[in-house]
């Protein structure tokens, strides 16, 4: 951080007071979570182009769009409000479904995406706000994945039991992989940035091995996936049969709970943020930065381990390839979204939860592939990231504080940073 | 060239930093803006060398008046700007970092390097600078980095030269040196802007001093003026100069440091087999020129760096060896010399600050919990204590100005009980009030028993405060002697001179601010 | 002057009898360990009897050099006894307290590599084609000398670039694009260029303007090319494949003469122009970079913004400047995937290039030579693993895949000694 001039300390009575009312308003106007709506309603406005621009109909009435504008207006106004209508069928509710299950399955779906975006999001909002870049959650959902997956089926188990199991495994395994990157960064200053997406690429290599030895192949099937999960080790239906909905959605829950805790009343969290925040000022008070660099990517891990375990134990049931799909790069954008606090990242989640739910059915009621979700993702990201940007194109009003007419200027001290 | 400024006015958001500023600088005048920090001196420098752009007001070079867009038409128009944190790429060379800006080239825009090595040579020699154009100015030493900034104001043929509080950085000796410099450019017709806060140099040097307070000029003196009647305008209410103090009560030795030696990355010994002793009760300052081995030192007492050889014993414990936490528990404090990197994280609370080293005490943390009831009430109470101005003790300490900054730092150290303090260059930077207060804090921790270190490049603040005063040089202990010694001696001494040969030659010569010390004290009696 | 103040840079004279630091056996014991495990695995461990078949010519070349067959285990362990050799020797260059020059550990390096080959093609009918291996490795380094030069241009002006794979990617995407549209890979690889840097503007907008951070900015860029990019794709390319996606070859352009000498004339001067073209850019930045106005002043920038500044130089317009010429460079690489094989576009075709490019960067030390080595390093290691694939080695086909990013990490922890990254990268400079 270059240094600004140092801003004087206020006085402590403001000189005008406001009416009420105009101060709630102001508050509003500038809060944070207004900021991420309209950068949520941004990103859909400038996706819309994308969808229009991919229309049939929108190129062939662009063809004559002199001679018939309304004709042109009409395509792109049907491209884009069907893709957004089914997008929120997919993700909240369809009031044209028959049954009332039917028409809430959508929420649940949202939910269900949302357990793995929340616990990894949690994981690499920890980092974050330590200061590491752990860009490897996809590779720790995957060794999570395995980790839990092969006690989930190797081995016969009581109840509980199994499933407590499978999940310690599951943290473990995600708190390993990304401990490999803590260690070098602590060991060695390696740039964890690299080191996480090396890793990220290593285990899925690892995993697709893996599926080819037989301790993890699935007898008499030609695909590469793993045995069946036991139905012990596998995380409980919340909603029964009908849904998808399980347990790992009260698992994302408690986490969130924990990561509050262990950030904002733990002495380690405060080490943590402290690190983040300076790490020389943080040594010089005697903090062990190598070893917190561990700790923060072991515990990163952990959480995005347990992201894996709710794929592997709670939606597919079964370990393949492909059971990261995703999640990892879309953790990122969830954490970025909620700020890396514990409340935003799982509010965040929801709503990436709600993207892929409603994109999957977008894409199959009107054609527009989900890869426009990612779109809509990272512009989302991009914009929040930029307050002063969105406030630009929606005119509002910046906060901070009102002019000040301070009776006697303090002293100014320019520490210059050179 | 004249130079003039008027109603210059630069504000930052809702602070006025330069305040309807009026300043003339006559052809071949060494003109002094005298201000305690934080007075806007460097800002209107700033604004004057085209960095900033001014809110209102203009500049006049030569009764015209003119628009800089930024520092190149500053320096077209002959200004030139030696800076007080040096404005040197340190991986780049000498001749590399003279030319920047103004490189001269053959085809193809590559840089004539033969030619820019005549340039530093030429100017090297004309003043006697001896430096070398390839050197690698990170491996320079700090004074001769200061000469290289000098070169690189002059290669532009500056007619107004402005140096920012150029003798930070000096012994009483080298700012002999520099003055010398200063007359030998005067004659040559360059006039020359002196920024400084310090009383002593500007009596010395000036042919006229501009005192600015707040922003503002206060008014305009000559150096006859009394030193008494300058540090009233410059702080706006009567200063007494210098800390009020009881004689020290030393009592038993707490400190004993042995052999110690401590390598740098590059295998030289930045503190060479010295030893000394610090006793209870008693402040002794380690005084020498920025770079001579008193950082590391004080890292490696706090554990920060590992020692070569050697011992560190703290009431009969060895300190060496143990973690940066194990010292701090085992009572020792400490004051960063760079509070802003070191002392303080900007992004947390003043409260949070406050408990740093000091969040899994069972004052603060039930085991792995912390308390917030206990850390406001802390705060709360130490903000009172050491008088911290903050809006709320949830403000981010990077608001505070530095003068609270370091209030908060010493809040901290000193809110525990102190075997040892080490404060290094504890007012570096703080405006008068500030700089009262923690002398004041400094000596009452002192006769509560606690030994302290204090590590200044201050001559001021080592001859106000300390009670035995060690001086290192290229890492060695040149000699210890006691809080009164005269200036010049001290300034000898930095330089390396050993003490009796220090105290032949101050017999005899008189630096000039040695000289202004003695006139001083005749003026205070 | 006096003798007071005489500057004395570097060490002080040091008085005799004084302990010096201790000596680190840190790396010359990594290179006997290696070497060691390397003997036994393969030079003791396999059976006799087995030989391995190089081969080094192609067609067009001078003259023949014949296949030749050395005897496997022979040759492993000869191998890995001169690496032991060169572990010893760098245990007595530490005792001695004397830096061993490049060429020790490069001399290592290719030692054990051939003891691998050995190894890995014993008793297989089909030579290993070293030339073949040579050629692949510079053909598959071209993505990432581009992105790794991006790389320095941008970090050496002080702006951390992660971008690179979103930048390769939406080059390849443009380049498809208009190669198909003018049916001309040329003018492909013209555009290029142009889609690189339109995402680098997107990135010293957030990253100048709005002070974003620059790796979330990277990262997120790079989701967003990867979404548009595919989204694209998936709509109006595959719907329009032969108007829109099917893009041209870059003709193969051999130099007479040069490119008939053995070994180094097909691998180095058979390439198409875009390979053509990064030997021009390395050299050129490599000179400008060091020894121009613009690179001194690109490179004060990074190190010390506010020094720049109060010489004249416009700080964040250096920055935006070189961070565009950056983005263009990298888009460059990114035709590499297309037009430069002729290869239609397709979702995530960069497959983290981008990133190994990075990792590149670092290695090279930032520097554009430093670059290039390391870039070729990669390649090579990428090419053995595709040859070892076609030979049909005993190694699973995923461990070898793993094989290019397992060598980025060793590279990037330092294994290879100390980096210092400019000094104010990723520092937003503002006023």
């Amino acid at each position: 951080m270059n240094a600004a001039p140092d801003v004087p300390a206020a006085d402590a009575k403001d000189e005008r007071l406001e009416p009420r009312l105009q101060g709630a308003l102001r508050e509003m106007l500038t809060s944070n979570w207004l900021v991420t709506v309209a950068a949520l309603l941004l990103a859909l406005v400038v996706s819309a182009v994308l969808i229009a621009a991919a229309d049939e109909d929108v190129h062939t009435t662009a063809g004559y769009l002199f001679a018939r504008p309304a004709d042109f207006l009409s395509a792109v106004w049907d491209s884009v409000w069907g893709a957004y209508v089914a997008l929120f069928q997919g993700a909240i509710v369809d009031p044209t479904a028959a049954t009332f299950t039917k028409a809430i399955r959508p929420l649940t779906e949202t939910m269900t995406w949302s357990v793995p975006l929340i616990l990894a999001g949690l994981g690499l909002s920890v980092g974050f706000r330590a200061g590491l870049f752990n860009i490897g959650a996809q590779g720790q959902i995957i060794l999570g994945a395995i980790f839990g997956g092969y006690i989930g089926f190797a081995f016969g188990l009581p109840p509980v039991l199994h499933l407590l199991l499978a999940i310690i495994a599951a943290a473990l395994g995600g708190a390993i992989w990304a401990g490999i990157a803590g260690f070098l960064k602590a060991r060695t200053g390696a740039n964890e940035v690299i080191v996480t997406i090396m890793l990220n690429n290593i285990a899925v290599y690892l995993v697709a091995y893996l599926l080819t030895l037989t301790a993890f192949k699935r007898p008499g099937s030609n695909n590469p996936q793993s045995p069946a999960i036991e139905g012990t080790a596998v995380y409980p239906q919340l909603l029964g049969d009908g849904f998808r909905l399980h347990a790992g959605f009260l698992l994302a829950i408690l986490a969130t709970v924990f990561v509050w805790w262990l950030m904002d009343r733990s002495t380690l969290g405060f080490q943590f943020r402290a690190v983040g925040a300076n790490p020389s000022a943080a040594r010089t008070a005697g903090i062990n930065i190598n070893r917190i660099y561990l700790l923060v990517m072991l515990t990163s891990g952990a959480l995005a381990g347990l992201a894996g375990s709710a794929q592997v134990l709670g939606t597919e049931k079964v370990l393949t390839a492909g059971v990261a799909a995703s999640f990892g790069f879309d953790a990122i954008t969830v954490a970025l979204l909620g700020r890396s606090k514990p409340l935003g990242t799982f509010l965040a989640g929801l709503l990436f939860g709600a993207l892929r739910a409603g994109g999957f059915a977008m894409q199959a009621r009107t054609g527009t592939p989900i890869d426009i979700v990612l779109v809509v993702q990272s512009l989302v990201v991009l914009f929040i990231a930029a307050p002063p940007l969105v406030r630009a194109v929606f005119r509002l009003p910046s906060p901070g504080r009102r002019k000040q007419v301070s009776p006697t200027p303090a002293p100014v001290t320019k520490e210059a940073a050179a | 060239m004249k130079l003039e400024l008027r109603g210059i006015t630069k504000r930052f958001g809702t602070l006025v930093a330069n305040d309807h500023i009026d300043l003339v600088v006559e052809p071949g005048e060494i003109h002094a803006l005298l201000g305690e920090n934080g007075a806007g001196k460097s800002t209107l420098m700033n604004v004057l060398y085209g960095f900033y752009d001014p809110d209102e007001g203009e500049i006049l070079v030569d009764d015209q008046p003119v628009e800089f867009a930024g520092p190149g038409d500053a320096m077209a128009a002959g200004i030139g700007m030696v800076h007080q944190h040096f404005m040197l790429v340190p991986v780049f060379t000498v001749a590399e970092n003279v030319v920047l800006g103004y490189e001269p080239t053959k085809s193809a825009g590559l840089i004539d390097l033969p030619e820019a090595r005549r340039r530093v040579k030429e100017i090297s020699d004309r003043f006697g600078f001896d430096v070398d154009p390839d050197a690698m100015v990170e491996d320079l030493p700090v004074g001769a980095q200061q000469r290289v900034e000098i070169i690189k104001a002059l290669s532009r043929d500056a007619k107004v030269l402005i140096l920012d509080e150029p003798t930070a950085v000096l012994t009483p000796q080298e700012t002999d040196e520099l003055i010398a410099i200063m007359r030998q450019l005067k004659a040559a017709g360059t006039s020359i802007v002196f920024i400084t806060h310090k009383l002593r140099e500007v009596r010395a040097v000036a042919d006229r001093i501009t005192v600015i307070r707040r922003g503002k000029v206060v008014g305009s003196a000559d150096p006859q003026s009394a030193e008494t009647e300058l540090a009233s305008l410059m702080v706006g209410r009567s200063v007494s100069l210098g800390v009020d103090r009881a004689p020290a009560q030393p009592g038993e030795v707490a400190l004993q440091v042995r052999d110690l030696s401590v390598l740098d990355d590059a295998g030289v010994r930045q503190v060479d087999a010295i030893s000394f002793d610090v006793a209870r009760g008693e402040i002794v300052a380690i005084a020498g020129v920025q770079g001579n081995g008193q950082t590391e030192l004080t890292e490696v007492i706090l554990g920060l760096q590992p020692a070569l050889a050697g011992s560190v014993r703290l009431d009969g414990k060895e300190l060496l060896g143990r973690s940066v936490k194990q010292v701090l528990t085992a009572g020792v404090g400490f004051v960063p010399e760079d509070r802003t990197e070191d002392g303080i994280v900007a992004e947390f609370s003043v409260a949070e600050n406050l408990i740093l080293d000091l969040y899994d005490t069972p004052a603060f943390a039930k085991g792995i919990s912390l308390d917030p009831a206990k850390v406001r009430a802390n705060a709360e109470q130490r903000t009172v204590e050491f008088d911290v101005r903050t809006p709320s003790i949830e403000a981010p300490a990077g608001t505070l100005s530095g003068g609270n900054q370091q209030k908060v730092v010493l809040a901290r150290e000193m809110s525990r009980p102190l075997r040892l303090l080490i404060a290094s260059q504890p007012t570096r930077g703080l405006d008068v009030g500030s700089i009262e207060f923690v002398h004041k804090r400094i000596v009452a921790e002192r006769d509560s028993g606690t030994p302290v270190i204090i590590v200044s490049t201050e001559l001021d603040e080592v001859l106000d405060l300390a009670d035995r005063i060690v001086v290192m040089y290229r890492g060695r202990i040149v000699g210890t002697v006691p809080g009164g010694t005269d200036r010049d001696v001290l300034g000898l001494m930095m330089a390396g001179v050993p003490q009796e040969e220090a105290v032949k030659q101050a017999a005899s010569h008189h630096t000039v601010l040695g000289e202004a010390d003695i006139v001083a004290e005749k003026e205070s009696e | 002057m006096s003798a007071v103040t005489a500057p004395a840079p570097a060490a002080p004279a040091r008085p005799a009898a004084q302990p010096l630091p201790p000596i680190s056996y840190k790396g010359p014991i990594a290179y006997v360990v290696i070497a060691l495990l390397a003997l036994i695995a393969f030079g003791i461990v396999p059976a006799s009897g087995k030989k391995t078949g190089f081969t080094v010519s192609t067609a067009t070349d001078f003259f023949q050099i014949d296949r030749f067959d050395v005897p496997s285990k022979s040759t492993a362990i000869v191998l890995c006894l001169i690496a032991l050799a060169l572990g010893g020797l760098s245990a007595w260059y530490a005792r001695n307290r004397r830096k061993a020059g490049v060429w020790l550990p490069a001399v290592y390096a290719v030692a054990l590599v051939l003891a691998l080959l050995v190894w890995a093609v014993a008793g297989k009918s089909s030579p290993l084609p070293l030339t073949g291996l040579l050629q692949g490795a510079l053909f598959l380094a071209v993505p990432l000398v581009f992105g790794s030069l991006a790389g320095v241009l941008c970090e050496r002006s002080g702006i951390i670039n992660i971008a690179i794979e979103g930048q390769l990617l939406a080059g390849a995407f443009l380049a498809a694009v208009v190669a198909t549209l003018t049916q001309s890979a040329y003018l492909g690889l013209l555009a290029a260029p142009i889609a690189g840097a339109l995402v680098s503007a997107l990135l010293v907008a957030f990253a100048v303007k709005y002070v974003v951070d620059q790796i979330i900015v990277g990262v997120v860029l790079n989701v967003l090319v990867v979404g548009v990019t595919s989204y694209l794709f998936s709509t109006v390319l595959k719907v329009n494949a032969s108007t829109l996606n099917t893009p041209p070859r870059l003709p193969t352009l051999p130099i007479p003469v040069l490119s008939e000498i053995p070994v180094l004339g097909p691998v180095l001067f058979r390439q198409t122009a875009l390979v053509y073209i990064m030997y021009v850019v390395v050299i050129v930045l490599q000179i400008l970079l060091f020894r121009s106005k613009w690179g001194l002043r690109l490179r004060a920038v990074g190190e010390h913004p506010k020094a720049a500044d109060t010489v004249g130089i416009k700080v964040n317009r250096t920055r935006i400047r070189n961070t565009l010429l950056g983005g263009a460079v990298a888009g460059l690489g990114g035709a590499f995937f297309t037009v430069a094989n002729g290869l239609a576009f397709n979702k995530e075709m960069t497959a983290g290039k981008g990133y190994i490019a990075l990792a590149a960067m670092i290695l090279g030390r930032w520097s554009p030579k430093g670059a290039l080595a390391a870039a070729l390093l990669f390649g090579f290691a990428d090419s053995l693993q595709q040859a070892f694939g076609i030979i049909g080695t005993s190694i699973p086909s995923q461990l070898m895949l793993m094989l290019p990013y397992l060598v980025t990490i060793f590279a990037v922890a330092g294994l290879v000694g100390k980096v210092r990254a400019p000094a104010s990268e990723g520092i937003a400079y503002v006023k």
